[in-house]
């Protein structure tokens, strides 16, 4: 019963994204050149996390967010 | 603290771009699921295939616009970590839990029941799939709130405390962030806002095809529910807008008096309808204040809005910087006052930090060491007094400038963002009450200039769309977090040229979606809906 529900399951993605629209499949191109853009071009050349990369400890980067909220003008 | 303004000034374009390109996806896919899930209830109900089909073609449009605009909202998480660090680290706590939650609830709200919306048809029993589209539409919403919380939160800190140990605020109380009067009212107006979006998108389209004298029988269909939702939902929306407005006088009253381009306080302070304003000839107090060249004003009506007493005091921009006495007796502190406390709040934490680091690294004697570490001890202990709290640290932020004229957000942007917002949705509340009268008489078709004026809203209602958030972040400036972090404190120390870059491909990428989106739409509009429930 339980392998039934999978396979149900399975079978309305299989299904789905084999008799897409023209439209469908179109969209779903755009879908995947977006989410390459952003997270292995985007994200991985020019969004890193500033504070994860160049500090090794969350000690050093709060003595850090700390020095830059303090500094005198 | 050194303050380059081309840093920051690129930083926030770059987030205004993303955030209201954002915004052009969001609200459509809000509403639009909602009156697809009418629709289809309407269709499982009558068991006429129409509906199926006029369910199924509003339903290619939603997935056009979920597919372009689904992970647009990731690049503004991405811009957290690398251009907002430090405002990043100083929230972290607070934004953490929602955003996680948002995270969560978007990947199985889009993995599994959208997956039913559109490849169940037939595949599923009719009430489950339409169950699903319920779902889908009430989980889009949910997703919405808790970003939305988060920023409630920016514009109203409440639930939290400071650690000076980590220079991180920590959550104290969930509740009290989550149901904040700001979040309630900002969920309410923006999700129902979207909701209004939606309503007239369907309406313009299906008033495109009765000028056209194409799917007559559709097209009517369609303005019904369309108008009697967004009727229900402009009404909620503009009920949550002036709840809304109350708060903000309350609790942001320069932004309050910014969007209503007001620089003197008064007793029955009336409301500008519309007004265009000029430089004033003598800027005495050299704040770049303006006055209007031409005003038509609602007697009283700006009192009682803000404060439902048509006598209430309403302080203008000059009493805010100069000090004022609230209407209930209290004094209101001067910015003087406030930039001195919010220097001896920095100091405080300089100070802790510095001392806390001395006891511990310096090669002093133990005697030296101890007395720096009680230092330490007294000043990290004031952090933890809720009066020193109230009568310091609340003003953290003031303590970065010396000019209050600083603290004064762009007044034009303000005021004219707000009149649009406001102006606009009265247009659409005429459109959904004449489309309805008429569509119900027989009628619509015979009143071409309806038919145009919804086909007008369409780019209107996302001209308001934009204008609302305009309002909202540009009115709150400079203050990132309310009184306590200033945009200018939030950036990371980042090279221009890297933000510029990257602010061009974010328009590029976004401009060539849009373009897609809409030439994608415009061939299923003019395709049209296939009769019979196909």
């Amino acid at each position: 019963m339980k392998r039934n529900v999978f396979a149900r399951i399975f079978n309305l993605y299989y299904d789905g994204f084999r008799n897409l629209s023209p439209v469908g499949k179109r969209l779903w191109i755009i879908i995947l050149i977006k989410l390459f853009i952003m997270f292995a071009i985007l994200k991985l050349f020019f969004f890193p996390n500033f504070l994860n990369t160049n500090f090794d400890s969350d000690k050093e980067r709060s003595d850090y967010v700390i020095e830059q909220l303090t500094k005198p003008n | 603290m050194e303050i380059d303004y081309a840093l920051i000034d690129w930083s926030r374009l770059q987030f205004a771009v993303t955030a209201l390109y954002h915004w052009i996806f969001v609200p459509l896919t809000l509403g639009l699921a909602f009156i697809i899930a009418i629709m289809e209830s309407i269709y499982v109900r009558t068991g006429n295939p129409e509906w199926k089909s006029i369910t199924k073609f509003w339903m290619t449009l939603f997935g056009i616009n979920f597919a372009i605009g689904v992970a647009t909202g990731i690049i503004l998480e991405f811009q957290f970590g690398t251009n907002w660090s430090n405002y990043s680290w100083f929230v972290g706590d607070i934004f953490g839990a929602p955003l996680a939650i948002e995270g969560i609830m978007a990947f199985f709200l889009e993995s599994t029941f959208i997956a039913v919306m559109f490849f169940g048809w037939n595949k599923v029993g009719k009430k489950f799939h339409l169950v699903s589209t319920w779902l889908v539409a009430f989980g889009a919403s949910l997703s919405a709130l808790w970003i939305l919380v988060a920023n409630a939160w920016m514009q109203y800190p409440v639930g939290m405390r400071f650690n000076p140990q980590t220079a991180r605020n920590e959550m104290v109380d969930f509740w009290e962030i989550l149901f904040s009067p700001v979040a309630v009212n900002k969920f309410l107006h923006t999700i129902t806002s979207g909701y209004v979006l939606a309503a007239i998108f369907v309406i313009g389209i299906s008033a495109w095809y009765l000028l056209k004298k194409r799917h007559r029988l559709f097209a009517k269909r369609s303005i019904v529910v369309a108008a009697v939702f967004g009727l229900i939902m402009s009404l909620m929306n503009i009920h949550a807008g002036d709840e809304s407005a109350r708060q903000i006088a309350e609790k942001q009253p320069m932004k309050f008096a910014a969007m209503e381009a007001m620089y003197y306080g008064q007793t029955n302070a009336p409301l500008v309808a519309i007004g265009f304003m000029e430089k004033v000839d003598h800027d005495r107090d050299n704040i770049n204040e303006r006055q209007f060249a031409f005003s038509i004003e609602i007697p009283d009506m700006l009192s009682y809005l803000a404060f439902l007493e048509s006598g209430a005091y309403v302080p203008g921009i000059k009493d805010l910087i100069r000090g004022y006495t609230d209407n209930d007796g209290n004094n209101v502190l001067s910015y003087a006052e406030r930039m001195r406390r919010g220097s001896i709040a920095i100091t405080a934490l300089h100070d802790y930090k510095e001392a806390k680091n001395i006891a511990k690294n310096s090669k002093a004697n133990e005697m030296v060491k101890m007395s720096f570490m009680e230092k330490a001890d007294s000043l990290e202990a004031l952090f933890s007094d809720q009066e020193w709290v109230d009568n310091y640290f609340a003003y953290f932020g003031y303590g970065y400038y010396d000019d209050p004229k600083d603290l004064i957000p762009n007044v034009p942007v303000s005021f004219y963002s707000f009149h649009i917002m406001v102006i606009l949705s009265g247009y659409f509340l005429l459109i959904f009450i004449l489309a309805l009268i008429n569509v119900l008489k027989g009628k619509l078709e015979r009143r071409k200039w309806i038919l145009w004026a919804a086909i007008l809203g369409i780019p209107l209602v996302y001209i308001a769309q934009q204008t609302g958030w305009l309002l909202a972040e540009m009115g709150r400036q400079p203050w990132v977090v309310q009184d306590l972090m200033t945009t200018a404190a939030a950036a990371t120390k980042n090279s221009v040229s890297n933000i510029q870059i990257t602010f061009w491909l974010f328009v590029a990428t976004f401009t060539i979606l849009l373009i897609a989106e809409i030439k994608i739409m415009l061939t299923q509009i003019k395709n049209g809906p296939k009769e019979g429930g196909q």
